[in-house]
């Protein structure tokens, strides 16, 4: 059986998990470590012949009054029939398993963060830690933020027959993320954020089954495949800005923005605009629109004219000229402690759904299911998905 | 040689001097959003992440996906309402 891996590329993404489930999301009540808090979320991601679900629990707890720990369990369990896997491959069912471990201890206006994450699948493997500080100023209307994080990547390929590891594959991946962060009271009704991440790779960057086409005259289709190639380094830089401000009537509307480029040659923009509504005590609602584009990679085709045609070779449609729409609703409602069935030690709870729906549509990626045309004049490929999420919390 | 030596000192007094000026600023700037009016600003809907295991889940959805990575969370949210 051959695969195609969806969910590479997991060790910026761990760090992003650190940082959301860690201590850093502390820093959002400046001056005070995280709330005793437990999470347990199930997601469902389906669209492009994709289905991802599983859990997520995440459990934070204050101990000694200057400690907090967090931790995280989080799965994938993934079912791809995509595009790019029966154009090229067969469909495949796999798991990933992701543990995350996040430590924060505060001295006077400094939070200190230390986090540690492992995620694992039958052929990846990625570990990622990271150390953060956090610090208030000008009476706890500024909060400036620092972290870095380094990951360490093993990448294998199960054979295509006999499903096992490849013995004779196993490359590295070394990872590292620099953040900054500042987040300023401007008003008594707005408050504003500005991010900044340098993430540098270096090692096997690339996905060991996926494939690139080119050009084949001898081909009854016009076109044959061969491996794609990356270049083994890739350092990306990021900048964002939001703002988030109370309308008189106790509603919050938000928006964002966010600057990417990196040494591939993609350079992207996304933008997000959102209202918060609360209905009395019990009920919040939320609305967003997110819009997001970006350019191709350098060395991105969508049919190369010959094999080996340059040194570096990729029809991934993440490296593609595209754009993506998301349109988001959310409801939350809150209960009190000391309700029937819940135990006396939980203060207040929430049951929570959250349902955004993308339309990614490619501009350089073409829809090669589609026969009966000369190779490179197949309609342009785009496609749409469903992200659910339930989810209950509780304070204690 | 000792010009620049002479050079390099002053540059970096006149440096320390900015640095220790900037901090004496910074530490009497005062909060032109007093405690008392930050009512607004603790309310749970003024959350840049309201709920961070979902926010996370989201990311790495988005991430998956896109070129583009990093800066996208909320780190340094502070709302100052303590």
């Amino acid at each position: 059986m051959s695969r195609l891996r969806t969910l590479h590329d997991l060790a910026p993404v761990a760090f992003a998990a650190l940082v959301a489930l860690g201590g850093f999301a502390g820093v959002a009540t400046a001056g005070v470590l995280p709330e005793d808090r437990a999470d347990i979320l199930y997601h469902r991601y389906d669209g492009g012949g994709v289905t991802i679900d599983g859990p997520s629990l995440l459990v934070r707890k204050k101990f000694l009054e200057k400690f907090s720990v967090s931790a995280n369990y989080y799965v994938d369990m993934v079912s791809s029939a995509s595009i790019d896997v029966v154009t090229t491959a067969s469909p495949y069912k796999e798991q990933r398993d992701q543990y995350s471990l996040t430590f924060d201890t505060m001295r006077g206006k400094t939070t200190y963060s230390l986090g540690y994450t492992n995620s694992k699948e039958n052929d990846y493997q990625a570990d990622t830690a990271f150390f953060g500080l956090s610090h208030d100023l000008f009476g706890d209307l500024t909060t400036i933020s620092m972290s870095f994080a380094r990951g360490w990547d093993i990448v294998q390929q199960r054979d295509a027959i006999t499903g096992g590891v490849d013995p004779d594959f196993r490359e590295h991946v070394d990872r590292r993320t620099y953040s900054m962060g500042l987040s300023q009271v401007l008003t008594r009704n707005l408050v504003a954020g500005a991010s900044f991440e340098t993430i540098t790779d270096e090692g096997f960057l690339n996905n060991p089954y996926r494939t690139v086409r080119y050009v084949d005259p001898t081909s009854a289709v016009g076109f044959s495949f061969e491996d794609e190639i990356y270049p083994r380094t890739r350092t990306s830089n990021a900048v964002s800005i939001r703002g988030r401000y109370f309308l008189p009537y106790r509603a919050a509307v938000h928006a964002e923005y966010r600057y990417y480029n990196d040494t591939w040659g993609i350079l992207a923009h996304t933008g997000e605009l959102g209202y918060t509504h609360p209905l009395g005590e019990k009920w919040i609602f939320d609305l967003k629109y997110r819009y997001y584009t970006q350019d191709a990679a350098d060395f991105f085709s969508d049919l190369f004219p010959r094999a080996q045609a340059q040194n570096f070779l990729a029809r991934d449609k993440e490296l593609s000229t595209f754009v993506s729409h998301t349109a988001g609703f959310g409801a939350t409602y809150e209960f009190p402690g000391g309700i029937p069935y819940m135990p006396r030690f939980v203060k207040k709870g929430t049951l929570n759904v959250r349902w955004d729906h993308i339309f990614f549509d490619y501009s350089d990626f073409r829809d090669i299911r589609v026969s009966g045309v000369a190779a490179g004049t197949e309609p342009l490929y785009s496609f749409q998905a469903d992200v659910l999420q339930l989810f209950v919390s509780i304070w204690f | 040689m000792s010009t620049s030596v002479g050079a390099r000192r002053i540059a970096k007094i006149a440096c320390l001097l900015a640095a220790s000026t900037l901090l004496a600023a910074c530490s009497s700037v005062e909060p032109w959003v007093k405690p008392y009016e930050r009512d607004h600003l603790a309310d749970p809907i003024m959350a840049f992440d309201r709920d961070p295991v979902s926010s996370a889940y989201l990311h790495h959805v988005f991430e998956s996906r896109e070129g583009a990575r990093g800066a996208a969370g909320s780190a340094g949210g502070g709302c100052g309402c303590n």
